[in-house]
């Protein structure tokens, strides 16, 4: 018997064997007054506000950890209760800083709502307790140790939720206190910002600082929404007053994030309010901007573009979408691209973070996209993760996989030439070098194969071309791996076996393994992974990329890549086009178009003359900037549609103000594939549009009207185009959203792909060779550089170094040198250096850090100041035509 | 690794830091070593630092002169055990000697009831105290180089 029969306040329920009555009581909607107790931490149990009585034991037992058994009977209140509960509440409220009037938690706090709740008056103790200065080191959070219960609420979370164990309890007794690391400031702690503690403290305790006086809980008005940053795709509830972003909190319903947050979902809103924002359309007249009417804006866009097409064909013109926008306006981008351009010259910057996954998985399985579900992971025995610094890049996740390797015995094996956050919390950690991947996972393929340890009849069953694989993973052997990656031998074993013994292997990775020549190789050789121990198709396993921008997936799965409509349909096949070509009611060009790089090239060549870029900045993104500025500046005509006055729209001839995530409705898709429905919470600033109306605006000016209502409309025609997307309707995604493939209205939506068959029939296995990265280091440039994010900042920095707290907390760039190489540099932290490449060179400050290897650099790349990708080369995958980031050579010198 | 939690092992470790500082407290610098040995945060290692009366943060003398102040030794006497002591050592309680060779602390129950009033200096505990005894317990220590 797993149910329990049990009776609170006389009323029959049931209830889960080994839950405690708090939990039942919520459940049923039964109030038990409680304050340490909070859903999702472990139980403290020290309070003592949840007594109850239970029929048959002598005294009150605290509801938080007393679990239920058959037949008890409870009793949440009477006047013993209460009397008892009033006594505590008094005690806590004779050492509190009775600050209510102007306290930022009034209205939401916990122990003003049980003082009143209980009707305590007057309070029996004199109210005695010296006055604590608040702490307010840091940029988000302010302590007013006065208002502190010590219910440890935000301890748990600390130490539970974000795993950082920055706040605990020192002393005793009496004269008990919450510290942060040594009792220090915040800000000198390892606090990432991440604010957990604020959303879990019942007082007035932990507040937002920033939103100091800008308004009362009652005041704001709450819009649930999706959080503009990362593939995560946190669910955020917007408090806003005055048309205002005053305050974020992480909705507990959230499927992914579970009301957890990292510092850019919490903290990172303000961008949107931003002075600088782009408020009305603007035309380059003898190389200065001057403000326009949108009707002159759009038909001079539309005049421009049309001469164009007419003069040098439709080829000519380029569209590069947006990641960061919905999914509906990625679709009008790439049907107006393929439409009113007439060419299929459209891709995103997927192409620079994912295409070698989309390639790679698509052949592999059938669909490039991560297979299971972010919740599955703690159904895992053993993750696996390379390439992927998860901690920095997608924060909740990395929380997660840290909570795993803590608290629920999961084993991380971590693979990765830099130590990162993940490494200190691995079993394992193989530290490769860098663009050597090929190599290592055909060794760990090989000491599986050999031990037997691989699942024989997932791979007779279910996948093809195993002998060929198996040749070539044959001649990788532990110490030819040894020689070409640096990984140990026993070390590589030992990764090999833990793997490969796991009843449930997860393998996450993401940019380090991407954005390399080889990038699809790599994908490829995860997939035979996978595959070679019957790690797809079941939960908590798979081949999992964690993707990048907010809707990067929903980009890619609407079609703004140059070779596929959306749902990764083939533009080259003919039937696929003619049912495009019937629904929209114009011919299609059949010829696949050109990627983003590809697509620069040829503006330098001057074989593309017109460019409509929508809420992307190629001129910090792309690789080889000078080479990306060369192109720009010999187009005839650049258009580019965005919030701010990026680097890249200040080339630009026409610029268009679109809107950011608060003032739009639409779709997301995150990284494990989930629809999420975007609410839209404030106007347009200015006389900004939402971008799927300047779409429309042009399409229409170009002689192909489009005439939809709202994004909601534009789903009901993705749906019927798209099979992936076929039963995705906007009334069907309140809430949890759905995950696709989900084909039909009645589809309930996929968790996790390839259940006992391959989207593509049978797994298939590719004999994958280890190649060397295109460029290495050498006398001259003696280097490795490699580039990445840090925490606070997103992509090219437009949005995250426009808000005060994430650029306050990271204003400026980094290169990251080992002790060694910094000692023979004779160079010190904070110094100032020049790296140069043989593509461009710049100046950065440097920190000495154990993080990297000796040989090997580290630059983050969202500083126009410091831009990396000065530097990086822009030699390609052949497949995916990925540029590889990860890998180039530099020289660094004193300045 | 950060995954180790050894507990445990952090009373025995912040002793041993504490007993070898000449001034018979825990620097910052062993906190955060202990916390690194230990597998805990810098909050977790200060938390148990300051729970506990036998650790100090703040440098002590290099005698710590902790009398008993429960009910037995207060019954017996311990408020003037302190008060001679005050006297002869020319400092209050929570202090520490110019000369930064003693302090003086109040403790509770050392666990020798049946010999209150009790004291305990450093790790050695003396029961019985009399003026007199205390007085050469002194005269003993300060001949101690
Ligand atoms: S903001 Fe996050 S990391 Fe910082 S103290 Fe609060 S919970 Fe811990
Ligand atoms: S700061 Fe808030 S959450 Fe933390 S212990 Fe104090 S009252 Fe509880
Ligand atoms: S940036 Fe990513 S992890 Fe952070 S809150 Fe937003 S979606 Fe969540
Ligand atoms: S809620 Fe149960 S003891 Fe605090």
């Amino acid at each position: 018997m797993n149910t329990v029969n049990l009776t609170i306040n006389g009323k029959l329920v049931q209830a889960e064997k080994g839950s405690t009555i708090m939990e039942v009581a919520l459940a049923n909607g039964i109030k038990i007054p409680h304050l340490c107790y909070e859903k999702g931490l472990s139980i403290a149990g020290s309070c003592r506000l949840c007594m109850v009585k239970i029929k048959g034991r002598p005294g009150m037992e605290a509801a938080c950890t007393t679990e239920v058994v058959e037949k008890m009977k409870v009793i949440t209140s009477d006047e013993e209760i209460d009397e008892a509960r009033k006594l505590i509440v008094e005690l806590i409220l004779s050492e509190h800083k009775h600050d209510c009037l102007v306290c930022e938690s009034n209205g939401q706090c916990e122990l003003q709502d049980l003082a009143y709740e209980l009707g305590i008056e007057k309070i029996r103790f004199p109210v005695s307790k010296s006055i604590e200065p608040t702490e307010d080191s840091s940029q988000v959070i302010l302590k007013d140790p006065n208002k502190c219960i010590l219910c440890g609420r935000c301890v748990r979370a600390c130490a539970e939720i974000t795993v950082q164990r920055v706040l605990d309890f020192a002393a005793r007794g009496s004269g008990t206190f919450l510290i942060s690391g040594l009792d220090q400031p915040l800000v000198d702690t390892d606090c990432v910002s991440c604010g957990a503690c604020i959303q879990t403290c019942p007082t007035g305790a932990l507040t937002e600082k920033l939103a100091r006086f800008q308004g009362r809980s009652w005041e704001f008005r709450k819009v649930q929404t999706i959080c503009p940053y990362c593939g995560v795709g946190c669910q955020i509830e917007l408090n806003i007053k005055n048309d205002k972003i005053v305050k974020v909190y992480g909705v507990e319903e959230g499927p992914d994030n579970k009301g957890h947050l990292c510092v850019k979902g919490r903290f990172g809103f303000d961008y949107v309010h931003h002075k600088d924002r782009l408020t009305t359309p603007l035309i380059k007249h003898n190389g200065k901007f001057e403000e326009a009417s949108w009707d002159g804006a759009l038909n001079l866009v539309a005049t421009k573009f049309k001469e164009l097409k007419d003069k040098y064909g439709s080829d000519a013109l380029a569209g590069l979408s947006s990641a960061k926008c919905t999914n509906e306006e990625n679709y009008l981008f790439q049907k107006f691209i393929r439409i009113c351009f007439g060419t299929n010259n459209v891709d995103h910057c997927a192409r620079l973070c994912h295409a070698s996954t989309v390639a790679g998985l698509s052949r592999a399985f059938g669909s490039g996209a991560m297979t299971n579900s972010i919740w599955e992971f703690e159904k895992a025995d053993v993750i696996l993760v390379t390439g992927s610094n998860t901690t920095e890049t997608h924060p909740v996740i990395g929380n997660y996989f840290k909570h795993l390797a803590a608290y629920n015995g999961t084993k991380l094996i971590v693979v990765d030439p830099r130590a990162i956050e993940l490494t200190e919390y691995a079993e394992i950690w193989l530290r490769q070098k860098s663009g050597t991947d090929v190599a290592w996972i055909n060794g760990l393929m090989n000491v599986i194969i050999n031990e037997g340890l691989y699942n024989k009849e997932f791979v007779e069953n279910r996948t093809e071309n195993f002998d060929e694989f198996r040749k070539v993973v044959s001649k990788y052997t532990p110490g030819k791996v040894e020689k070409i990656t640096g990984i140990p031998e026993e070390k590589l074993i030992a990764a090999a076996r833990m793997y490969g013994k796991a009843d449930r292997g997860s393998i996450v990775f993401a940019m380090g393994i991407t954005q390399h020549t080889t990038g699809t190789d790599n994908v490829l050789s995860l997939a035979n992974l996978a595959m070679l121990c019957g790690n797809v198709g079941r939960e908590g396993t798979g081949v999992n990329p964690l993707r990048g921008q907010n809707n990067v997936q929903g980009a890619c799965d609407l079609g703004a890549l140059p070779d596929v409509y959306p749902g990764y349909q083939k533009v080259s096949k003919a039937q696929v086009r003619e049912n495009f070509e019937t629904t929209w009611g114009v011919k299609l060009p059949p010829k696949e178009g050109l990627t983003v790089v590809e697509i620069i090239d040829a503006a330098s060549k001057g074989e593309i003359k017109g460019l409509y870029i929508m809420g992307e900045n190629p001129m910090l993104s792309d690789p080889n900037l000078n080479h990306v500025r060369e192109g720009l500046e010999n187009l005839d005509f650049l258009v580019v549609q965005d919030i701010f006055l990026t680097e890249t729209a200040e080339l630009a001839d026409v610029v268009l103000p679109g809107v950011s995530f608060a003032e739009k409705e639409g779709t997301f898709t995150n990284t494990c594939r989930r629809i999420q429905l975007l609410h839209k919470a404030i106007p347009p600033i200015g006389k900004s549009r939402e971008d799927w109306k300047i779409i429309m605006e042009i399409s229409k000016r170009m002689g192909y009207p489009m005439a939809y209502h709202s994004p909601g409309e534009i789903m009901d025609e993705i749906a019927s185009l798209t099979p992936i997307y076929g039963g995705v309707h906007f009334d069907r995604l309140g809430g949890q959203g759905l995950q696709w493939p989900c084909p039909s209205r009645e589809h309930p939506g996929t968790p996790y792909l390839h259940k006992d068959k391959f989207t593509r029939g049978k797994g298939l296995f590719t004999p994958v060779d280890y190649i060397p990265p295109a460029e290495l280091p050498d006398e001259e440039y003696p280097f490795l550089l490699s580039t990445g994010r840090v925490l606070y900042h997103f992509h090219t920095g437009s949005l995250s170094r426009r808000s005060k707290p994430l650029d306050g907390i990271a204003p400026e760039g980094f290169l990251e040198i080992s002790p060694q190489d910094a000692k023979k540099l004779r160079i010190k932290n904070n110094d100032w250096v020049r790296v140069s490449s043989r593509r461009g060179k710049l100046k950065v400050k440097v920190k000495i850090t154990h993080h990297v290897d000796k040989g090997v650099v580290f630059m983050t790349f969202h500083f126009a100041e410091s831009a990396a990708n000065l530097l990086t080369s822009d030699a390609l995958d052949p497949v995916a035509k990925i540029p590889e980031y990860k890998v180039s050579a530099v020289k660094i010198e004193r300045i | 690794m950060k995954l180790r939690n050894k507990e445990k092992d952090v009373i025995a470790l912040l002793n041993k830091a504490q007993r070898e500082n000449k001034h018979n407290y825990i620097t910052e610098d062993k906190l955060k070593l202990t916390a690194q040995e230990a597998g805990l945060s810098y909050s977790e290692v200060y938390g148990v630092a300051t729970f506990y009366s036998l650790f100090s943060l703040k440098p002590r003398g290099e005698y710590v002169i902790q009398v008993c102040d429960s009910g037995p030794c207060h019954l017996m006497g311990s408020k003037s055990i302190f008060k001679v002591l005050e006297k002869e050592l020319k400092i209050k309680v929570g202090e520490t000697t110019a000369d930064g060779r003693f302090t003086l602390e109040e403790v509770s129950c050392l666990g020798i009831c049946n010999e209150a009033p009790a004291m305990m200096i450093n790790e050695k505990v003396c029961g019985n105290l009399t003026p007199q005894k205390i007085r050469e317990i002194l005269r003993e220590l300060r001949k101690k180089k």
